[in-house]
């Protein structure tokens, strides 16, 4: 996937990464930014009591559910936007009043509406990955090729094969781009709506750490959240995103 | 089974608001066996034609009659085939029902037999032209639709692709379309040839050749080329006298 060079390269940025933090640990003070072992400690600490795990779990579940939510219903609506005009015109002020609504308002009014409740934190965040899985897949669908179309119609291929033959490869690479970026603005959401209105996961983790001005605490917490999303997104997005462009001549 | 043919007019809108008309009225029919030929200048319609005989395009004026639970076999001017998925599976997913040695055959007679596993931006045009004829084959087609099979291939490969596609329809009761700017293949496979106006499309002349497919030699061929060029001849010198 990538020549060692890189890999090399990757491993002494982040070698530097941890000394700059190191010596501005040092010059500035522990208080306000406690050093990489200090930090560390916090990490330990709270694997070992459970804790960790347990935020983690549940803003991956969060972050789970909201996603398949976001995805299924947006690539669903999507599609019917880029086939059918009536639906194009009807969902679309729709999508451009969800487009320009800002995550915390929608967070706000879950919360106010459906209480502090999981459904109107998962509701809230998959509602803000909404817009733009329904855009991108509604894009696919607009560059779908009419002539396969008629050639399984010709050959009266019946809907269910023709989707998945002839319409889903083309919806892939779309789909697979959608999941990414989507992925990404989930990760931000979660926390903000942990932080409001739940009583744990990462972000209500942050948001104690921040009232106790409890620093290790804050970076123990949001470093290991950084290293799974980054894990994830390698070991998970990525290689989908490559399958799904698979067939393509060499395109970019 | 019979195919009639019964459009009274065809005409495209830009976007713009103009109006292009593409087909005159056309009228003809076609019977179970026969070979029909479309002949026919560069975008006089001809494609346009087979879209709305097929059903694809149902915004023409007119009627058509296409028996109801016919199976097409279709070759389309441009292959079509799913970039994403190999050759043989391809020819499978418009043909499921396509037994082993049926398609083993396919492929042999088409000289694909080495490309199975290819995917189509692998092909020359000529191997991709293949492989959409043996789709169009596979699925053992009552009605047979070529657009331009022969065209831009070399004349070699033209030449064998043409005694294929000869042997494949004799091999079973297939009524077949053909459209094709060269006299030759029509005079070859054809059992009645449409000629056909610029366009908008309408048929000038029909001919019927009486000489079985199979007992035309190259004497016949040649005769009946020369019957109709002088033919095509005087309906020149016709309309260069009016
Ligand atoms: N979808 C379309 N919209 C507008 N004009 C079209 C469309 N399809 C074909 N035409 C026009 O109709 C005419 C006939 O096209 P076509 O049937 O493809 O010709 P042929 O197959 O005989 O070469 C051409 O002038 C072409 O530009
Ligand atoms: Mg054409």
């Amino acid at each position: 996937m990538q020549s060692p060079e890189t890999e090399v390269l990757r491993l002494l940025s982040f070698a530097l990464f941890l000394a700059i933090w190191w010596i501005a640990a040092l010059l500035v003070g522990g208080a306000k930014l406690p050093s990489p072992p200090a930090v560390l400690q916090v990490m330990i600490a709270e694997a070992a009591s459970g804790a960790l795990f347990l935020h983690l779990g549940a803003t991956l579940a969060r972050v789970a559910l909201a996603f398949t939510l976001a995805m299924s219903v947006g690539s669903a609506i999507g599609y019917l936007m880029g086939r059918i005009k009536l639906a194009d015109r009807l969902g679309d002020p729709w999508l451009i009043l969800l487009l320009n609504l800002p995550a915390l308002v929608v967070i706000v009014l879950a919360y106010i509406w459906a209480g502090l409740t999981e459904a109107a934190a998962i509701a809230a965040i998959a509602i803000n990955k909404l817009p733009t899985a329904i855009v991108t897949l509604r894009e696919g669908t607009r560059a779908l090729d009419r002539s396969l179309d008629e050639m399984a119609s010709v050959f009266a291929m019946p809907r269910w094969r023709a989707f998945r033959h002839v319409v889903l490869p083309q919806l892939a690479p779309y789909i697979a781009a959608s999941a990414r970026s989507g992925l990404s603005l989930v990760w931000k959401i979660v926390l903000v709506a942990e932080l409001l209105g739940r009583p744990n996961g990462v972000g209500f983790e942050i948001g104690v750490a921040f009232q106790l001005f409890d620093t290790p605490r804050l970076l123990a917490y949001s470093l290991t959240f950084a290293a799974v999303v980054l894990v994830i997104e390698t070991l998970l997005v990525q290689p989908f995103e490559a399958r799904a462009n698979r067939w393509r001549p060499r395109a970019a | 089974m019979r195919l009639e043919v019964d459009i009274t007019g065809k005409t495209f809108r830009s976007a713009a608001g103009g109006t292009h008309e593409v087909l005159a009225p056309v009228k003809f029919a076609l019977q179970s066996g026969e070979v029909g030929v479309l002949i026919g200048p560069s975008g006089c319609g001809k494609s346009t034609m087979l879209r709305i005989i097929l059903g694809l395009d149902r915004d023409f004026a007119g009627h058509v009659a296409r028996p109801p639970e016919a199976r097409i076999g279709m070759v389309f001017q441009e292959p079509r085939l799913l970039p994403w998925r190999s050759v043989e599976q391809n020819v499978r997913l418009a043909a499921p029902d396509v037994a082993d040695a049926k398609l083993a055959e396919l492929f042999r007679i088409l000289e694909l037999e080495a490309h199975r596993d290819h995917y189509p931006g692998e092909l020359s045009l000529g191997l991709a032209r293949r492989v959409a004829l043996a789709r169009a084959f596979a699925v053992e087609p009552d009605i047979l639709v070529l657009d331009e099979p022969l065209a831009s291939l070399d004349d070699a490969l033209a030449g064998r692709l043409r005694d294929e596609i000869a042997t494949l329809v004799a091999s079973r009761p297939v009524m077949t379309l053909l459209v094709t700017h060269s006299l030759d293949d029509a005079v070859r496979l054809g059992d009645r040839l449409f000629f056909l106006s610029p366009r908008p499309a309408r048929i000038v002349a029909e001919v019927p050749i009486g000489i079985p497919r199979d007992t035309r030699g190259e004497a016949e061929i040649a005769a009946i080329k020369a019957s109709l060029a002088q033919r095509t001849q005087g309906d020149r010198t016709e309309r260069d006298a009016s």
